[in-house]
């Protein structure tokens, strides 16, 4: 009974934002990514949910909350398979993926321990290279390469 | 590229490298021009390096030009605390093209975004010093009458060395073969060897540097440093395989030209520099005439 509600009351958004196919192993970096542990609003997610498509999947429900393109394309870079819905008063309104960025600004550190933008107050800035579905991203300062292995989110 | 900083040898395109290469030329003929009358060229070295500032000053100083600047970090504001952008925006106050070196990658593209003056990066860390693959370009133009279909060898630590991996890529566009000479922890990275399979070019690896010696037009000796070896036994093992001696050099083409970006420690036998083949020392001087070049086109005067 007790189960039974908790899935209710995750379930049943009112009004907010779900974002669905998330790799199960990159959750909690889109959830970093969103910053959504210094939101006030009430956020619940589920990990390691089974999935058709894609093994094992993640997912996250945010009241009262809607993205930005551009905020919830930031995702991209760990989450390509997300998809976004936007809920009002219990209804669809809204439905679509995340677009990997072309350019990704001051939210990825630079991985290099000697790049100028881990040492001063420099936001970083990187071009996003697709290299055969892997999503680098090249600093536009120091000119190396992070990877997703390497990725920090600020 | 008038008002243009150069940080990456990429910043120019390839007929814009060639254009200072032209114009270096003429400063090689007549080496001592006024045309920097009224100029002040600051120098800002966050980290001594001795040789590429001597370079510069005596670039800036043959064409007339004032300097004004610092040799190390510890004897400026820096060692108190200022931003590099702060530093930047005052000194850019006082003139008209900052010459800078800094031990960070990435800090002179930085400072050429904070800064309206012209930055010519003398070296950003481990990442880029265009003015050396430059005067790298023009040494091998000179001594081989062309930058095209050139066979060169890179011997020694082809990892590490930015100096190596910025010609190779400025030499991918003019149908360059590679001859990559190194101890097998010091191979050319795979994303450097890219630029080459991108051009459509060929790269042979080697171990042993005899085995390239008659076949190369350039030979491009660079240091290997004990510290690049996680096992020193490693070093002990290979540091004596890659010096260069006269006698290796006997059966060497008759346009073979020997280079190096000094300083050198010992992979060049001091005998080898008697030997009409050894060019290294007139590719440094080469620097002063590729850095008047650049000072010139940068500030418009020619
Ligand atoms: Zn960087």
């Amino acid at each position: 009974m007790e189960n039974k509600r908790t899935e209710l009351k995750v379930s049943a958004l009112e009004n907010g934002s779900v974002i669905d196919h998330i790799p199960a192993t990159s959750l909690f970096q889109a959830i970093r990514i969103l910053k959504l542990d210094e939101l006030d609003n009430q956020v619940y997610f589920g990990t390691n949910l089974r999935s058709d498509k894609f093994g094992s999947k993640g997912i996250i429900k945010i009241r009262d909350k809607y993205f930005k393109k551009e905020e919830i394309n930031k995702i991209a870079l760990v989450a390509p398979t997300a998809t976004i819905i936007e809920i009002k008063d219990y209804e669809v309104v809204k439905k679509g993926k995340v677009d990997t960025p072309k350019v990704v600004e001051n939210f990825v550190k630079c991985f290099n321990p000697k790049c100028i933008t881990n040492h001063q107050h420099v936001p970083t800035k990187f071009t996003v290279i697709n290299d055969g579905g892997a999503l680098k991203l090249r600093c536009r300062y120091c000119e190396k390469t992070t990877t997703q292995a390497t990725m920090e989110f600020k | 590229m008038k008002n243009r900083s150069l940080i990456s040898i990429n910043d120019y395109s390839k007929e814009e490298q060639l254009k200072i290469l032209d114009l270096a030329e003429g400063f090689e003929k007549n080496p001592r021009q006024n045309i920097l009358n009224n100029k002040v060229i600051a120098t800002l070295f966050f980290e001594p390096s001795t040789r590429t500032r001597l370079s510069f000053e005596s670039a800036i100083s043959q064409l007339g030009g004032k300097i004004i600047g610092f040799t190390d970090a510890a004897s400026s504001s820096v060692s108190k605390g200022e931003t590099l952008m702060d530093t930047i925006k005052t000194v850019a106050n006082y003139s008209d093209l900052i010459v800078m070196r800094h031990p960070l990658d990435g800090s002179s593209r930085w400072a050429s975004e904070v800064a309206d003056v012209p930055i010519i990066n003398a070296g950003d860390g481990a990442n880029q010093h265009p003015t050396q693959c430059l005067l790298d370009m023009y040494s091998i133009r000179k001594t081989q009458g062309s930058l095209d279909n050139i066979h060169i060898a890179f011997v020694g630590d082809l990892k590490y060395g930015r100096t190596v991996h910025s010609l190779v890529i400025a030499l991918s566009q003019f149908n360059t073969t590679f001859h990559l000479v190194s101890p097998d922890e010091l191979k050319l990275p795979s994303a450097v060897k890219k630029y080459i399979k991108d051009a459509g070019l060929n790269y042979h690896q080697y171990t042993d540097m005899n085995e390239v010696m008659d076949k190369v037009d350039i030979l491009y000796m660079t240091r290997i440093q004990k510290e690049r070896f996680a096992d020193p036994i490693e070093y002990e093992k290979v540091k004596n395989s890659y010096i260069l001696k006269n006698e290796m050099m006997e059966n060497t083409k008759e346009n073979m030209r020997v280079l190096h970006p000094l300083p050198r420690v010992n992979e060049i036998e001091e005998a080898v520099d008697q030997n009409p083949k050894a060019y290294y020392f007139q590719q440094a001087l080469n620097g002063v005439y590729v850095r008047e070049a650049l000072l010139a086109s940068t500030l418009g005067l020619i």
